[in-house]
């Protein structure tokens, strides 16, 4: 019990945090089209920021399903790299049903916290700590889906910069310090547009909500910073056989 | 808007892919990955995916719905201030809520001198 209320204690600033951000996607969601019910139904199940909101463009663009999927995937696909990452540090006779209940609130934040927990993240601890940001990221999102009506067209649009500058926020300060992140941000970027701008090419963008443009765009991105790491290690390794050949002479 | 039952599968849909992705590596994976090139292209798809969703898309964040045409001013400006103030790392919540003032200071000032 003493590690659930730490939890709770751990995950009560990121409850906070999510307000803002789930009410603009509130709004959003709102502003696409979708009744505050459905808006405030898709945060609870889903707890994805940039997932949800590509979702929703998807499905207001009439994006067939199988595009639905793969987007969904795609961009949350580091959700699967904090999970696999969070297997490690859980104890290995915690049963399953355990397992599945945390994995439901792997986020960007909530991971973050666990990850930074010393020894292994028990089940009561990371329980407290998803608690209070589900009900933030659902209540926010419930608020803003709400207030959409009462804000004027142009501050709802205002509003509407607010999660790609978010985005912003997560991408910059890791692109600060490692050179490859910035390559992958710009290469991705410089794909998207070339995508949605250039004739002929720009069917891609056009069909359905854009969830194509999106993942070719980020494929090609993490697969070139990828390989550069690749021949990277593939030198290094190549130079220290030609050192140790070297030593017997 | 499509009807009602498409939105409630498509809704489905997407709760079930998220849930998925989140469950099955920490429900069944007990042992480390081994490809070094498939953990670092796992590491850089987050930041891929987020830059394509932004740009250039983010451009066209401001504009109100049923607008003749596209309020790129109060987009641009408030795209730069993020950007400066994330190069700052003046963290998430702080970064979108000054950009969002920027693109309303913009949108209240634009009208007033053209």
């Amino acid at each position: 019990m003493n590690e659930f209320i730490r939890g709770i204690k751990k995950g009560f600033p990121i409850c906070l945090g999510y307000i803002p951000v789930s009410f603009t996607f509130g709004l959003i969601a709102v502003k696409m089209g979708f009744n505050p019910l459905q808006a405030t139904l898709i945060s609870l199940t889903n707890m994805a920021s940039a997932g949800q909101f590509a979702g929703i463009r998807l499905i207001e663009g009439g994006a067939p399903y199988i595009e639905l999927i793969i987007t969904t995937f795609v961009i949350n696909i580091r959700y699967m790299l904090m999970s696999l990452s969070l297997s490690q540090k859980v104890a290995s006779d915690i049963p399953f049903y355990k397992r599945a209940i945390m994995a439901f609130c792997i986020t960007d934040e909530v991971f973050a916290l666990a990850a930074l927990e010393k020894g292994d993240v028990k089940f009561s601890f990371f329980g407290g700590l998803m608690a209070t940001p589900i009900i933030g990221w659902t209540l926010g999102t419930f608020l803003g889906a709400v207030a959409s009506s009462m804000l004027s067209p142009v501050l709802q649009g205002c509003f509407g910069v607010a999660l790609y500058c978010m985005f912003i926020a997560i991408i910059i300060p890791p692109a600060r310090t490692g050179r490859k992140v910035a390559i992958a941000i710009i290469v991705s970027a410089l794909f998207s547009c070339i995508f949605k701008y250039v004739p002929g090419i720009n069917v891609i963008s056009k069909s359905g909500g854009g969830g194509w443009a999106i993942i070719i765009s980020a494929v090609i991105g993490a697969a070139i910073c990828a390989s550069i790491k690749e021949i990277k290690r593939t030198i290094k390794k190549r130079r220290l056989v030609l050192l140790k050949g070297g030593s017997h002479v | 808007m499509c009807n009602m039952q498409h939105i409630a599968i498509a809704m489905l849909i997407m709760a079930l892919t998220t849930y998925l992705i989140r469950v099955i590596p920490i429900g069944f994976v007990r042992k480390k990955m081994e490809n070094e090139w498939v953990q670092d292209f796992l590491y850089y798809i987050p930041f891929c995916v987020l830059s394509a969703m932004t740009f250039p898309d983010v451009l066209y964040s401001t504009t109100p719905a049923g607008a003749t045409s596209p309020h790129f001013a109060s987009a641009a400006i408030a795209t730069m201030v993020a950007i400066v103030l994330a190069w700052k790392d003046k963290g998430l919540v702080r970064v979108a809520l000054v950009s969002v003032v920027a693109a309303i200071i913009i949108e209240i000032i634009l009208p007033v001198i053209f």
